[in-house]
């Protein structure tokens, strides 16, 4: 399978199979247009009116040579490795831990109902979260990574329980052999000193909930009084990620129907100095007068257009910008086996409850049928975790055509639920505005590793 | 190639990888719109 776009003067083709890309003139791109369903002949009679014979054929023996070296017109051979998924270990890597239920900001948009989920509000003990880690140590493997998201809610509101699972986790991953990588997912009311230097300490990555310009950060991210955290948050955050020097962060916000425009919110976000960015299209439901709309479909298209040729921009000036999206490492990206699996909610990353119950991810927690068991008993729903298990891209009958399935994997599980009633389904909106990403990730690659062509 | 210009791109092979130590991908900043390609490969003996 092929797939074929053209963007910011280059004309690029993606070999889905084999990963490959290339860039083309305008006959390579008629000429692969036409090959699978013409013979030779064919394609030099159909392209006579614009082409010399000569160059037709010297095309057409490039898609030849390519095809013959397997970067070209290549078969799906994965199909296989996709059904013995369920065969798979039942090895776990990662935990979301909720260590707070609750929250210090009342944000109407929220997927976890202001980090109550639908339930009470509630902080993890230290001992739920240590058995928690324990859980996940014991059900790990050989595998030596190990992640864990302090998440929430507001995992800030738990702060002395956060450093102590850090400390506990610290003093047995020598002995287990096993690397802890934590992340800290916060809002940023209260961060100060103490919380920026710890995490420069011991988080791996922290994300920080940032929506972009005051006006559209105030618009959702209120306080319990009605008031715009933006004032309160934007000093700290900036404080925070400078801090970081060379480990990870990434502002992290949502964009709605109310900010289609949102480059203006990831460029404000570099203007006050943050360069690692990632912003999300709202998930929920149709009727919500925020909800991305088909009218807007056009608009982010274009959006994403100009951030990525702008990022290229920035970058030829000196002063470059990290969109999450737009990241990819064609030469040492995700092995097939990644690419085919996914996220691995449900079965290598699940979500802790304040009181120790499992979910297949943070985005399950709080609808009971997807309980997996709990930290002490383990995964006792395991006809759940075959199931998540084999929700792989090949299990899903709308990516069969799709050209991204192995950029997406089949995308979020809990987005296709949402969207669909089934683990199994697709979020149509979000699978287009998926590829138009990738599109533009690609596009800048070639941008990059063509520097005598770029615009 | 006259006409076509090929990226340097990791091969696509079923005898390679399947380590698990990479991140999960839904881990590291999106929580809502997970893909696999922005993520890297941590196999340290490829």
């Amino acid at each position: 399978m092929i797939h074929q776009y053209k963007l910011n003067g280059y004309n690029i083709v993606l070999d889905v199979f084999s990963g490959s890309v290339h860039v083309v003139d305008d006959l390579g791109y008629e000429v692969i247009a036409l090959y699978e369903e013409n013979t030779p002949e064919e394609i030099v009679k159909k392209l006579a009116d614009r082409y010399p014979e000569s160059e037709v054929r010297d095309c057409i023996d490039d898609v030849e040579e390519l095809k013959a070296a397997g970067k070209l017109f290549t078969e799906d051979r994965f199909k296989p490795i996709s059904f013995d998924f369920k065969k798979r270990s039942n090895v776990i890597k990662a935990l979301c831990l909720h260590v707070a239920h609750t929250c210090n900001l009342n944000c109407s948009y929220c997927f976890a109902s202001q980090g109550k989920y639908n339930g009470e509000r509630a902080i993890m003990s230290f001992e739920v979260g240590k058995r928690a880690l324990d859980f996940l140590v014991e059900n790990s493997g050989k595998r030596r990574n190990l992640e864990v998201d302090f998440f929430g809610g507001e995992p800030l509101m738990n702060w002395q329980v956060v450093k102590d699972l850090v400390a506990y986790a610290r003093s047995i991953e020598k002995e287990k052999n096993k690397n802890f990588r934590f992340t800290l997912t916060t809002n940023g009311v209260l961060v100060d000193d103490e919380v920026i230097d710890f995490a420069n300490r011991e988080m791996s990555n922290v994300v920080m909930s940032i929506d972009g310009r005051k006006e559209v950060h105030d618009r959702f991210r209120v306080d319990y009084a009605g008031r715009g955290s933006y004032d309160n948050i934007i000093p700290k955050f900036q404080k925070f990620a400078a801090a970081r020097g060379d480990r990870s962060y990434y502002v992290r916000g949502t964009y709605t129907h109310l900010n289609t425009d949102f480059t203006e919110d990831l460029f404000h976000l570099a203007d006050l100095g943050f360069t690692e960015l990632s912003m999300e299209p709202v998930v929920t439901a149709p009727d919500d007068p925020v909800a991305l709309t088909e009218e807007d479909f056009p608009k982010l298209c274009e959006q994403y257009e100009i951030l990525a040729k702008d990022m290229l921009r920035r970058k030829k000036d000196g002063k470059p910008i990290t969109f999450y999206h737009y990241m990819i490492d064609l030469s040492h990206g995700p092995c097939i086996y990644k690419r085919i699996s996914g996220c691995g909610s449900g079965t290598e990353y699940l979500a802790v409850t304040p009181w120790g119950d499992l979910y297949p991810c943070h985005q399950f927690v709080g609808d009971e049928k997807y309980k997996m068991g709990d930290i002490w008993q383990g995964v006792t729903n395991t006809e759940l975790r075959d199931e998540f298990k084999l929700t792989n891209v090949y299990a899903r009958p709308d990516c069969e055509n799709c050209w991204a399935k192995l950029y997406c994997s089949g995308g979020c599980a809990a987005n296709a639920y949402h969207a669909t009633g089934d683990i199994r389904g697709v979020y149509e909106y979000g699978c287009r505005l998926f590829k138009k990403r990738m599109e533009c990730a690609i596009m800048m690659q070639v941008a990059e590793n063509m520097p005598a062509s770029e615009e | 190639m006259k006409h076509i210009i090929t990226l340097d791109t990791r091969e696509m092979n079923e005898a390679n990888g399947g380590c698990g130590e990479c991140q999960t991908s839904c881990q590291s900043a999106c929580k809502t719109s997970c893909g696999v390609a922005n993520q890297k490969c941590e196999n340290t003996a490829e």
